[in-house]
């Protein structure tokens, strides 16, 4: 399994930087952050069957950090939610495809028109009392970005989330310490990150972002908890890209036709 | 009207299991009877408005019928991204209520009053807009409301509002009805204030001013129909009358649409509203409507010097 979760990310990641590329998407060093998690949770944790996305008890997951959405458009055409073709519409003029994703109705899959950080969150948790209020059976999944976490939305929905004592509501926060203009500890000291949730009455668990086998064991444990989860996972933005590692720039960068090819031969499968 | 409100929707979720409340945190006792037979469809969402209602967008994208309340600055003005993204354009199936809209909390001060949730309610797309003039009109809408796609806000007074309409009047969404007919001046208001249109109206029939008077029933949508047939019958003034600003109620959302129909040369119309501005001086609803010129006898006034200018 982790071999083949591994092989997958890298294509995906190829993906994503080549669709920046051809279709001038930012973004890139927050998707390629959140990859491998958006992967896990589509191959391996999400009960979704990609031909009845609309069942009502399926899980449901937001993408709470909508800029990630060039990488889930990717992960949703790799799991044949909808044509993989449609994605050549990626960024022209009239395509549903563009940088954030768009309300539900438009592209299979998704649950949420997110973009405006802080509305996932409070917007996953209304879902996970609607399954409790209608004894449904589904898990709720909200993935948050570390700038997100600026939002005072943000800790409404923890307080509430908590007080309601929601144990199908799990959040991924795609810890990758920056956030558009700068290191998020600098911006708004989000240290201690853990602490905090941890203090409005979440389950914590802090794992690295980019392990399979750490990701497994953080879904399952959150599973088997009698509150609200949070996995706190630590990543690195632009995962994957020398380059791209732990640079800033490319939050809002667009590679030009040299940084494509120097990406793709990093990214080239070994296997 | 919150008293109707709470008993209404209590009748309606004892039918319709998809009903949600969702609190602000206010509301003490007056929902003790459906949270005794529903208490998990009850929930205090806390001083937390935004939360709340991207809350109730998810809830409403997942079957439910959430109805979120509090006073209506906290559900409009406070959380008016939270309406724009996740109600509105998810076009999701909620019910936000506004209670003690306008001046209804005239003492607490301009934090509590709301003289802009209609002008930016209304820029919205896809957002019904009503304003309920009685206990019983409201009535009618929440019900209607609660069977229509979409979200609609709805913008009511606090207590003692008066009966308005009889059983003649059909009340339902996007209607306008007369209450009082007339032939030299057509009022149009919105919300409990048009008690203070009628009596202002009996007065001027004193002095041979014959005033007709209109609610409106809801600025989105707006009876347009209404408004048309009235346009071939000659009054000297159109007033508009809301316990709102005068930026972007309905006295707006009619020039709006004469403007847009090509209909400005066949209306005079005079807005009654509250200024742009905030109110320092504070009292009960009946000193600052006094004080404003909203109580029937500024409206009074208005028209008397309009009929004689």
């Amino acid at each position: 399994m982790k071999t083949d979760l591994n092989i997958i990310a890298k294509t995906l990641r190829r993906k994503i930087i080549e669709t920046s590329f051809r279709a001038r998407i930012p973004h890139i060093g927050s998707c390629l952050s959140c990859i491998d998690l958006l992967v896990y949770l589509y191959w391996c944790e999400l009960k979704i069957n990609p031909l009845e996305s609309e069942n009502i008890h399926r899980d449901r997951f937001i993408l709470s950090k909508g800029h990630g959405a060039p990488g889930l458009f990717q992960v949703l055409a790799a799991k044949e939610f909808f044509p993989l073709n449609l994605l050549e519409e990626f960024g022209k003029p009239g395509s549903v495809f563009h940088e954030h994703p768009p309300k539900p109705g438009y592209i299979a899959g998704i649950e949420a028109a997110t973009g405006s950080l802080g509305h996932g969150l409070p917007m996953a948790l209304g879902m996970a009392l609607a399954e409790r209020i209608q004894k449904l059976e589904y898990r709720t999944y909200a993935m948050l970005s570390d700038g997100e976490c600026n939002e005072g939305s943000i800790w409404e929905a923890a307080m509430l989330a908590s007080a309601q004592k929601l144990n199908k509501l799990t959040v991924i926060i795609d810890y990758n310490k920056w956030q558009a203009t700068g290191r998020s500890q600098e911006v708004m000291a989000i240290e201690p990150l853990s602490d905090k949730w941890k203090s409005f009455g979440w389950d914590i668990q802090e794992i690295d972002g980019h392990d399979f086998s750490q990701i497994k064991d953080s879904f399952n444990k959150a599973k088997d908890e009698s509150k609200p989860s949070a996995i706190i996972a630590h990543t690195i933005k632009g995962k994957g890209v020398s380059f791209m590692e732990d640079d800033n720039n490319w939050h809002y960068r667009i590679p030009n036709a040299d940084e494509l090819q120097r990406s793709l031969r990093e990214l080239e499968d070994e296997s | 009207m919150r008293s109707l409100f709470a008993k209404e929707i209590t009748n309606i979720a004892k039918n319709n299991k998809k009903v949600v409340i969702l609190s602000g945190d206010i509301g003490n006792r007056m929902f003790d009877e459906f949270k005794d037979f529903a208490p998990d469809r009850f929930i205090n969402c806390g001083i937390a408005e935004a939360n709340m209602m991207s809350l109730a967008s998810g809830m409403a994208l997942c079957g439910l019928r959430p109805v979120i309340y509090t006073i209506t600055p906290f559900t409009t003005t406070r959380c008016l991204e939270q309406i724009k993204i996740g109600a509105a354009y998810h076009n999701a199936n909620l019910l936000i209520i506004g209670t003690g809209s306008g001046l209804s909390y005239s003492e607490l001060g301009p934090t509590h009053h709301s003289l802009e949730d209609i002008a930016i309610i209304r820029s919205i797309p896809e957002i019904r807009l009503l304003t309920p003039s009685d206990p019983e009109e409201l009535k009618v809408q929440l019900n209607e409301s609660l069977l229509l796609d979409g979200p609609t806000y709805i913008r009511i007074g606090k207590k003692g509002e008066p009966n308005i309409f009889s059983k003649d009047n059909y009340l339902g969404i996007g209607k306008a009805n007369v209450i009082r007919k007339g032939t030299d001046i057509l009022i149009l208001a919105i919300g409990p204030i048009v008690s203070e249109a009628l009596s202002a109206s009996n007065d001027l029939a004193n002095e041979n001013i014959n005033v007709e008077v209109a609610t409106m029933g809801s600025v989105k949508p707006l009876d347009e129909k209404f408004l048309e047939e009235n346009l071939i019958r000659n009054f000297k003034y159109w007033i508009t009358l809301e316990e709102h600003g005068l930026v972007g109620g309905l006295g707006s959302a009619i020039l709006e649409w004469a403007s847009d129909n090509n209909y400005l040369d066949k209306l005079k119309l005079k807005r009654i509203a509250v200024k742009n501005q905030f109110i320092n001086k504070l009292g009960n609803q009946n000193y600052t409507r006094k004080m404003l010129g909203l109580d029937s006898s500024g409206i009074r006034n208005t028209i008397k010097n309009l009929c004689e200018n």
